[in-house]
C-alpha cells in the first residue's frame, strides 16, 4: 500500500508541482494569500476559497474521470447541470420538503446519466455525439422545468448546500471531498476499477473476457449524472435560484480540462481521481489568480488555451515516443524498466 | 433500389417536405417567398459555418471552435475598421488570413500530435474566444459605408421576397462546398480519410495535407461566416455565436452526414439547415410556443437521426456478415 502510493504520487508529481507553482505566484501577487483565518464559526482564507469556488468543476471531473477512462466522454453535464438545478429550485418552491427535493434531483441526474449510459451501451453511439443530444436538449429541457425564469428560492435547508458551512469547512468542500474519498475508494479497493479501464483499453477483449461492460458503462455514466446533480444543486444554491441558461454554462469543458491535466488520457484506460482533482484545484488557481492580479479575466481562456496545448504537446503519442528515446539513452546503462511505458510525470520533470 | 448511402439524405427531404407541408396546412402565410428569403437570411451564417462542419465531419473529425472564430471576427472587424482605422476590403482579407492560419495549425496539431481532434479544436475554441474578449467586451458597432451597401443589397423573388446578400453568399458557398466535396481531389481525399485513415495513407492520400487543408477550410468558412454575421448584426461581440458549433454539427447530422465520418453529403447539411430554421420559423409563427421548444425540438431530431444512422450501419454490417457467410 505504502509502495503504492509512493508510485502513485511521483505519477502525480507534475501536476503537485504545477499547482505549487501557481500557488506561489498568487502568493507573489497577492501578500497574504496563505492566510488562513477561523471567524463566525468558518475558516477563511484564499485557499478555501479556491477549494469552495472550485467545489462544481472537481464533483463534475469525479464522474468525468470514469467516463474517460471507459474511452469515452459526458459532454452532457453542464446540461445535466442546469435541468438537476431547475428540478430542484421547482420542487422546493412547490412545496416538496428537502429530504424529497434532494432525492428527486439527484434521481433527476442519475436518469439523465442512465440515458446517456444506454445510448452509449446499447445502442453503440460514440459517447461524444450521445451526449451531444442531452447537451443541446437539456437546456430547453431546463428552461421547460423553470418556465423560461430564474426560479429563486428561500428554502433554508436547499441554500444550505451552496453556501452552509459544517465543521467550519463549506459545504460544497465538504461534498466533494466526501464524494471524492467514495469514489476513490469503491473504484480502488475493489475490481470496480480494473474493470473500467478494461473496458476502456478494449471494450470488446473485456466483453469477451466476462466484464459486464454495458452495466459498467450504465453505472459510470449514471455516477457522471449523479455528480452533475449535485453539482447543479450546489450552483441553484449559491445564487439562491435556478439559471436555465448560465447554469453549468462551459462547465463540462472545465472538467474534461481538470481530467486532461490531471495526466488522464483522452483514449481510455488509466485513471486517476486525485490527478483530475488536483487538475480541477489548478484550474481554479488560475481563476482565482487572475482575478487577484488585477488582470482583466478575459485572459482566463487564453491561458487556459495555452495550457491545454502544451499540455497536449507533451501527452501526444508522438513527444512521448521522443521522450521515451532520450530517456532510454540516457539510463541504458541501469536497463531500469526501460521496455514500460513512462509516465507522464517523469517526461515532465 | 436506394442505397443505403442516400437513405438519410432522402428522409431528411422528406421530414422537410413533410414538416413544411403540415406548417403551410397551419398557416397559409407560410408559403410565401418572403418566408423562405427570411429562412435563408437568418440562417445564412449557420449555413455557411454547417458547410465547413461538414468537411471536418466528412473526414471523421470534430471542430468546436467555429462559434468563438465567428465571434472573433465580429469583434476583429468592428476593432478594425473602428478603432484601428484599417480599410473594410483588407480587413476582411487580413482576417481571412488570420483565421485560415488558425485552422491549419489546429489541423497540423491534430495530426502530427496525434490527439483527439476534439480536444485540439476545445483548445481553439477557447483562444479563438480569448482573442475577442482581448479585443473588446463590448458590443462594438460598425459604421462602414460597404456595409450599408451590402446590406441592402438583394435580389427581389417573385411574390415579394428577398434574396439578400448574404443568402447569396450562403448558397454560393454550399454550391462551392458541393463542387469542392465530389468533384475534386481534395473531396475525394477527405471521404478516404474518413473511411479508414490507414487504408487512406497506404492508398497514398496525402493525409497530413489534407487534414490540415480541411481545418483550415472550416477555420476559412467560419471567418466567411463570421463576416456575414457581422453584417447581419452590424456589430462585434465577443459573446456572439455561442454554441453555433453545436447548431452547426446538428445541422451536419440532421443533414445525412454519418458521424464516424466517410459518408455524406453538404446538400444534406443545406437540408438540415432548412428543417432547423423551419422549427424556428414556426415557433415565430405559432406565437404562443416558447423558444426554448426548438432546442428540444432539435435534440429529438438529432436522436432520431443517429438511431437511424446506428440502425442503417448495423443493418448493412448484418448483410454484409450473412453474405461473407454464403460465400464461406
Amino acid at each position: 500500500m505504502n509502495a503504492s502510493l509512493r508510485s502513485g504520487l511521483l505519477r502525480l508529481a507534475p501536476q503537485i508541482a504545477a499547482l505549487a507553482v501557481i500557488l506561489a505566484l498568487c502568493a507573489a501577487i497577492a501578500p497574504g494569500f496563505f492566510d488562513i483565518s477561523f471567524a463566525n464559526g468558518r475558516l477563511y482564507g484564499s485557499l478555501i476559497d479556491i477549494l469552495n469556488r472550485g467545489a462544481p468543476t472537481a464533483l463534475l471531473a469525479i464522474g468525468m474521470t470514469l467516463v474517460i477512462a471507459t474511452k469515452g466522454i459526458d459532454l452532457s453535464v453542464g446540461a445535466v447541470m442546469a435541468i438537476c438545478g431547475a428540478t430542484a429550485a421547482a420542487l422546493i418552491t412547490s412545496g416538496y420538503g428537502l429530504p424529497a427535493t434532494l432525492a428527486l434531483t439527484l434521481a433527476t441526474g442519475i436518469v439523465c446519466g442512465l440515458w446517456n449510459g444506454a445510448l452509449v451501451a446499447f445502442l453503440g453511439i460514440q459517447p461524444i455525439i450521445a451526449t451531444l443530444i442531452l447537451m443541446v436538449a437539456g437546456r430547453g429541457i431546463a428552461q421547460l422545468i423553470t418556465e423560461g425564469v430564474i426560479l429563486t428560492f428561500n428554502d433554508q435547508g436547499l441554500i444550505f448546500v451552496g453556501s452552509g458551512i459544517l465543521f467550519g469547512v463549506p459545504m460544497p468542500v465538504v461534498l466533494w471531498i466526501l464524494i471524492a474519498l467514495a469514489v476513490g475508494l469503491a473504484v480502488r479497493f475493489s475490481a470496480l476499477g480494473m474493470l473500467i479501464e478494461a473496458v476502456g483499453v478494449n471494450r470488446r477483449a473485456a466483453y469477451l473476457s466476462g466484464v459486464g461492460t454495458a452495466g459498467l458503462l450504465l453505472a459510470v455514466y449514471a455516477l457522471s449524472g449523479f455528480c452533475a446533480a449535485i453539482a447543479g444543486t450546489i450552483a441553484a444554491a449559491d445564487i439562491r435560484g435556478a439559471d436555465a441558461n448560465n447554469a453549468g454554462l462551459w462547465l463540462e469543458l472545465d472538467a474534461i480540462l481538470a481530467v486532461v491535466i490531471g495526466g488522464n488520457s483522452l483514449l481510455g484506460g488509466r485513471f486517476s481521481i486525485v490527478g483530475s482533482l488536483v487538475g480541477a484545484m489548478i484550474i481554479q488557481s488560475i481563476n482565482t489568480g487572475i482575478l487577484l492580479s488585477g488582470y482583466p479575466p478575459e485572459f482566463n481562456l487564453v491561458i487556459k488555451a495555452v495550457i491545454i496545448v502544451a499540455i497536449l504537446v507533451l501527452q501526444s503519442p508522438t513527444s512521448r515516443a521522443f521522450l521515451a528515446f532520450a530517456w532510454r539513452k540516457r539510463s541504458s546503462a541501469s536497463q531500469e524498466a526501460a521496455g514500460q511505458q513512462p509516465a507522464p510525470g517523469r517526461q515532465a520533470s | 433500389m436506394i442505397g443505403s448511402r442516400y437513405l438519410p439524405l432522402l428522409t431528411t427531404l422528406a421530414i422537410f417536405i413533410l414538416a413544411y407541408a403540415l406548417c403551410i396546412a397551419q398557416f397559409p402565410n407560410m408559403l410565401s417567398t418572403r418566408v423562405l428569403g427570411n429562412l435563408l437570411t437568418d440562417n445564412a451564417f449557420l449555413g455557411i459555418a454547417a458547410v465547413g462542419m461538414t468537411f471536418v465531419i466528412l473526414s471523421g473529425g470534430i471542430d468546436l471552435s467555429i462559434g468563438s472564430v465567428i465571434a472573433f471576427c465580429g469583434v476583429f472587424l468592428a476593432v478594425g475598421m473602428g478603432e484601428w482605422g484599417i480599410p473594410p476590403v483588407l480587413a476582411i482579407v487580413l482576417l481571412l488570413v488570420i483565421v485560415t492560419a488558425f485552422g491549419a495549425t489546429m489541423g497540423a496539431m491534430i495530426h502530427y500530435l496525434a490527439m483527439p481532434a476534439f480536444i485540439v479544436t476545445l483548445a481553439g475554441m477557447f483562444f479563438a474566444r480569448g482573442m475577442a474578449f482581448l479585443l473588446s467586451t463590448a458590443s462594438v458597432p460598425i459604421n462602414a459605408p460597404l456595409y450599408d451597401t451590402l446590406q441592402s443589397l438583394y435580389f427581389r423573388m417573385p411574390g415579394g421576397g428577398r434574396l439578400t446578400f448574404i443568402g447569396m453568399v450562403m448558397l454560393a458557398v454550399f454550391i462551392g462546398g458541393m463542387i469542392l466535396a465530389h468533384r475534386t481531389r481534395f473531396g475525394r481525399n477527405v471521404y478516404a480519410i474518413g473511411g479508414n485513415v490507414q487504408s487512406a495513407e497506404l492508398m497514398g492520400v496525402p493525409v497530413a495535407a489534407t487534414t490540415i487543408g480541411i481545418y483550415a477550410l472550416s477555420s476559412f468558412l467560419a471567418g466567411i461566416s463570421g463576416i456575414v454575421f457581422s453584417i447581419y448584426t452590424s456589430a462585434g461581440y465577443s459573446l456572439a455565436a455561442v454554441g453555433v458549433e453545436l447548431d452547426a454539427i446538428a445541422a451536419v447530422v440532421i443533414g445525412g452526414t454519418i458521424l464516424t465520418g466517410g459518408s455524406g453529403f453538404v446538400a444534406g447539411t443545406f437540408l438540415g439547415i432548412l428543417v432547423m430554421g423551419l422549427i424556428q420559423t414556426y415557433i415565430v409563427f405559432d406565437g404562443t410556443l416558447s423558444s426554448w421548444w426548438t432546442k428540444i425540438v432539435i435534440g429529438l431530431l438529432l436522436f432520431s437521426f443517429i438511431v437511424l444512422q446506428r440502425g442503417l450501419v448495423w443493418f448493412t454490417e448484418r448483410r454484409a456478415n450473412a453474405a461473407a457467410a454464403a460465400h464461406a
